[in-house]
């Protein structure tokens, strides 16, 4: 008894360090953006600040979490107050499902707690634009709802056709079986659908339907300012790191507790980054398109080709 | 199960922390009745912003529903691997993805995929 008294707390300290550093993570992704967008547009971008602007993000929260709270009239604001924490809370539960060999939470069902995480995140940014009752956020929270769940399909049934292969649910498993040669190379138009769809799935720049600031204001949160606003937004680039980092561990298989693991998920960060420099947005309709006519199909075949695998592999004995 | 619980309760507390701590250390200036209307380029707000949506976002809705109930069936897909017959596993698994995957293409071919017609 006493001895699991003593997992649990160590279970829970490391789930908290690991919090931790993701949050200083995500202020540090969001120097990385603002540097790497300056040099893409041939200028510096925030250099001042500390040493090189190396404490830019920490001026920044500062910034955010003193300035003024608004009270919309209009709005529900208990669900309106609340809707942040919410989004917050959830992409940073997600990163319970890490595959570490010691220390931290295994789950056997890592990747449906995945998928759980990943439905439930619809409904912050749906109630979030509903509740500030503003033209702008209503759209923006609709838009981004429909963009959300027509790419949670494509993405569950890529990882579906992963799990057959596996025949398990546990991300260790993908440790395991890449020893040899990663996913990536065994499928690569599945890694570059998956990628895709993690943009669309986060409201990258392709696809950032939701915060359209040419049409929409700011999207779903045009109504949040100071403490809302900056829990939105770490919500969002939580769920950017996770995504990288998932990435890693899906396609590119490394053991967490390698360092190889790190450089390649910060390279997917910086992939990320990137693709926002790189290319415009796409129109809605051809964005729906791309999930129903051509990412669903391709995913579903590729479930079938998987599926027979699995079963030749069984029949050779191999 | 009793990590998971303690780990969701604190992440939840760490959220609502960081919240609070932003609400009592956030300056605030002056209520105005203009500043805390809903924003609209300046404008006073015109009508309700509860307005009828395009019927698009719910048929996509809708569509999502009947895909994600099909996933759910296939989950098991992987766990049953191993207390079944590979050919009766192959079988079933094959009739349900090709009544998926006709069933995707029955709604292209009838347009219930088109966006704007």
């Amino acid at each position: 008894m006493e001895s699991n008294c003593f997992v649990l707390l160590v279970e829970v300290v490391n789930y908290l360090v690991l919090i931790i550093c993701v949050l200083v993570g995500v202020a540090f992704v969001t120097l990385l953006e603002r540097k790497i967008l300056g040099y893409i547009q041939i200028r510096k971008g925030p250099n001042k600040v500390g040493y090189m602007g190396l404490f830019q993000p920490f001026s920044d929260a500062v910034k955010l979490f003193s300035k003024e709270q608004t009270m919309p009239i209009m709005s529900n604001f208990i669900i309106y107050y609340f809707c942040p924490i919410f989004s917050l809370f959830l992409s940073l539960l997600v990163w319970s499902v890490l595959p570490y060999d010691v220390g931290l939470v295994s789950f056997n069902m890592s990747i449906l707690f995945f998928f759980c995480c990943l439905g439930m995140g619809v409904y912050s940014v749906m109630v979030a634009g509903w509740a500030s009752n503003c033209k702008y956020s209503l759209l923006g929270s609709l838009r981004s709802v429909a963009q959300t769940i027509s790419y949670e399909v494509s993405l569950a049934l890529i990882l579906l056709s992963f799990i057959v292969l596996l025949g398990g649910f546990s991300l260790e498993l993908f440790n395991k079986y890449q020893n040899y040669i990663w996913f990536m190379f065994l499928s690569l138009p599945l890694s570059l659908i998956w990628f895709a769809s993690c943009l669309a799935e986060t409201n990258r720049t392709p696809f950032d339907f939701a915060e359209g600031e040419s049409e929409l204001v700011s999207g779903f949160n045009t109504e949040y300012s100071s403490g809302g606003f900056a829990l939105i937004f770490m919500a969002e680039y939580s769920s950017i790191l996770f995504m990288s980092v998932l990435f890693v561990v899906v396609f590119l298989g490394s053991n967490p507790c390698s360092l190889v693991f790190y450089l390649k998920s910060m390279f997917l960060a910086f992939v990320f980054v990137w693709v926002r420099g790189t290319l415009p947005r796409l129109r809605y309709d051809k964005l729906m398109y791309l999930a129903w006519k051509s990412f669903l199909p391709v995913s579903i075949n590729y479930l079938f080709f998987f599926i027979g695998v699995k079963s030749l592999c069984f029949v050779l004995n191999l | 199960m009793i990590t998971m619980f303690y780990i969701s309760t604190l992440t939840l507390l760490i959220c609502y922390i960081v919240m609070t701590l932003a609400s009592l250390i956030s300056k605030k200036t002056i209520f105005d009745r203009e500043k805390n209307s809903p924003y609209e380029c300046g404008f006073d707000p015109k009508g309700s912003a509860r307005f009828p949506f395009s019927l698009r976002f719910f048929l996509i809705a809708v569509i999502f529903l009947i895909f994600d109930v099909e996933i759910t069936l296939l989950l098991p897909l992987a766990s049953i691997f191993n207390i079944t017959k590979v050919f009766s596993w192959l079988f079933t698994s094959t009739l349900f993805l090709i009544i998926l995957l006709l069933g995707l293409y029955y709604e292209w071919f009838q347009g219930a995929l088109e966006w704007s017609k």
